[in-house]
């Protein structure tokens, strides 16, 4: 297959692909799925990072 | 053997209009809106593919590119497992599994570092220092490795020393890292990361073009494998579009166990507990956003690491077609038909005759060639003989040197305007892997050594200071490994060590600690020390390639480079087979007999969403 006569590395060669397919179908079912909303923790956090990030 | 011509100012010019361009671009980040952080605060949403593709662009180096594009170059498409791996475990896995729980337990519990997630899991000052400092350590040798793919490309590709290429790396690194780059510009990081895309779509076209498209340019490299050196087909090196031979018990196996142990599985499954990535997980504003990255980040994934290991098999097919002509003298018929030999290397000397050309062994150099013409010649004692030309796999070109074969290929196959824009997607992918792994040296040093140890509070200002000197003393520290160790394939080592060791130290703690309110203190420090251990004493005692460099093991042995040098394929068995499972073990039965953490700590872990929300407001 593909000029590839090993089946392990033809299945690595296509499993690459496949599993970029399933990547795809997944971002795209999954798209708005989850909740998107950020909580004060999420926010202290983020203010917190921001500091340690300027910082440095 | 390449022809190499020196750096021209036209070179000079487009490196530095892309500097210019990167630095611009930081500094209007840095004006504005530079963070991931930055998004979270302000309450927006960083662009998914911005999101993924800065990711990806810190996930992916010199290493991966240069380092293991190179192994592929040597050891042949079975390394397209590794790339399996990376977008199913380093993607799919960790952005689905890993991102949110580790996302939302940061965030409850105030970590910004990989050790701080952990020590505050486990209320432990100890597992926090201890994992502060195996980053502190080890992550230099990761850095190394990402310095040093770089520096070999520069070096081919402008025909300089490695030496002055290094140097100039690391200023573009210091000059890169130290005032700026390690706030994480998203903007910065995307805009590499699509110069990174650009050149390995260019790269993958133009190589499957060369060699009359993708089913033909397997075909040829299938049919190439008789041409392996006798040296890789003894440890079971099948030819390039083959499985090593499996088993156990005989060095005939040995390829199978470097390949699978160290190269796929070391790396493909250390990446889950790799401190520089599973923090950044934290600065993501959602589940939302995570689940949106995955197609992005796969894509990318599989650009970057797909593509230089099929490019890296491959030119093994572009040099036996289009290499530079060798010469020389048949020394054993392989195939008659197709007219393959091992042939021993002459050159011309000044005055016309034919001598031979010594190998690193001082005796002459032997190689498969595909002969293309034959004619009649004299030697140095004037003695006629038939002198046959040809060409050969890439392997003999870089006289079996991995680091090279990347930089090889793109300096002699590919158009000199591609190799100016590749080496600025090799600049694009170290500037933004280093630029994370030093933020993590700094923070792991400030954060989780000095502010522990000390007890100090966080942000003080000797703190920042250790930070800060943490940086230098791991640049440094990098730069003097990278100039010191460039035998065998040094960078893929490099990398599969420092991952390795990651995941022996850290991964049963770190998911164990996600997903499992009964894993203790305990457990966690006993998993750790278990797992750093093993992988060290494998790496000095028995791991024959490490432990012959480090030379401890010499001392017992008395000069065999591991202690079971005469059991077969032991010394090349990568650590993680042992110590993984060895960590996850010892994580499971000392938390089963020891005290559990109180409930209202693991309240404050594992809080359900909903719960947190409401106590939130």
């Amino acid at each position: 297959m593909l000029g590839i006569p090993d089946p392990w590395v033809a299945t690595a060669y296509l499993g690459c692909i496949l599993m970029a397919i399933v990547s795809l179908i997944y971002g795209l079912v999954r798209r708005n799925a989850a909740p998107d909303e950020i909580t004060p923790v999420d926010r202290d956090w983020a203010i917190e990072e921001r500091k340690a990030d300027h910082d440095l | 053997m390449t022809e190499q011509s020196g750096l021209g100012w036209i070179d000079i010019l487009v490196i530095l209009l892309y500097l210019i361009a990167t630095g611009y671009l930081g500094w209007l980040g840095y004006r504005g809106t530079r963070s991931a952080a930055d998004f979270l605060v302000g309450g927006r949403s960083a662009h998914p593919v911005i999101m993924a593709i800065s990711y990806g662009a810190t996930f992916i180096s010199t290493a991966a590119i240069v380092g293991f594009g190179g192994v592929a170059g040597l050891f042949g498409m079975s390394l397209l497992w590794l790339t399996f791996l990376n977008i199913g475990v380093g993607i799919f896995i960790a952005f689905v599994f890993l991102g949110e729980p580790t996302r939302r337990m940061g965030h409850r519990l105030g970590a910004h570092t990989f050790g701080e997630l952990l020590g505050l899991r486990y209320q432990s000052r100890a597992v926090q220092i201890f994992a502060g400092t195996l980053v502190f350590l080890f992550m230099p040798l990761y850095s190394a490795a990402v310095m040093t793919g770089g520096s070999i490309f520069a070096a081919t590709q402008f025909g300089i020393d490695f030496e002055v290429a290094l140097l100039i790396f690391a200023l573009i690194t210091a000059a890169y890292v130290v005032p700026g780059g390690l706030k994480a510009v998203m903007y910065t990081d995307t805009l590499q990361g699509f110069v990174m895309i650009a050149a390995m779509i260019f790269l993958l076209w133009f190589t499957y073009s060369q060699l009359g498209g993708v089913g033909e340019a397997h075909r040829f490299l299938t049919d190439m494998a008789d041409m392996v050196p006798a040296k890789l087909q003894a440890i079971g090196h099948q030819g390039w579009t083959e499985m090593p031979v499996f088993g156990w018990g005989s060095n005939s196996y040995n390829l199978w166990w470097i390949v699978v142990s160290t190269i796929i599985l070391g790396v493909g499954i250390g990446v889950l507990a790799q401190p520089q990535l599973a923090v950044r997980f934290m600065t993501v504003r959602s589940r939302r956003e995570l689940d949106r990255a995955v197609p992005i980040g796969a894509v990318f994934i599989m650009l970057m690491t797909g593509t230089p290991f099929i490019v890296g098999s491959l030119s093994n097919a572009w040099f036996a077609q289009h290499g530079p002509l060798l010469n020389g003298q048949v020394e054993q018929v392989i195939d008659a038909d197709t007219d393959r030999a091992m042939v021993a290397l002459m050159r011309q000397n000044d005055v016309g005759a034919w001598t031979p050309i010594l190998g690193k062994d001082k005796k002459p150099a032997v190689v498969p060639l595909i002969i293309t013409t034959r004619e009649q010649a004299a030697d140095a004692s004037g003695q006629g003989f038939e002198l046959v030309s040809g060409r050969s796999s890439i392997i003999t070109y870089v006289k079996g040197e991995a680091d090279q074969v990347i930089p090889t290929f793109i300096s002699t196959a590919l158009p000199r305007w591609f190799g100016i824009i590749f080496f600025l997607a090799m600049l694009a992918a170290a500037m933004s892997t280093m630029s994370s792994q030093f933020h993590t040296i700094g923070t792991a040093a400030g954060r989780d050594l000095y502010e522990q140890i000390s007890r100090k509070p966080h942000g003080s200002e000797p703190s920042l200071l250790a930070m800060r000197l943490a940086v230098v003393v791991g640049l440094l520290v990098a730069v003097t490994i990278s100039y010191t160790v460039r035998e065998g394939y040094v960078i893929a080592r490099f990398t599969a060590i420092f991952f390795g060791l990651c995941a022996a130290a850290f991964m049963p703690a770190y998911i164990g600690g996600l997903f499992f309110r009964g894993v203790t203190r305990a457990g966690a420090l006993a998993s750790m020390s278990v797992g750093f251990g093993v992988s060290a004493f494998w790496l000095v005692f028995i791991k024959a390639k490490e432990a012959g460099t480090i030379g401890l093991v010499q001392l017992v042995t008395g000069g065999k480079p591991s202690l079971l040098a005469d059991a077969p394929n032991w010394p090349v068995v990568d650590p993680i087979v042992v110590a993984l499972p060895l960590s996850a073990l010892t994580l499971i039965l000392v938390s089963a007999f020891t005290r559990k953490p109180d409930e209202a700590h693991l309240a404050q872990c594992f809080t359900p969403r909903r719960r947190a929300r409401a106590t939130a407001s």
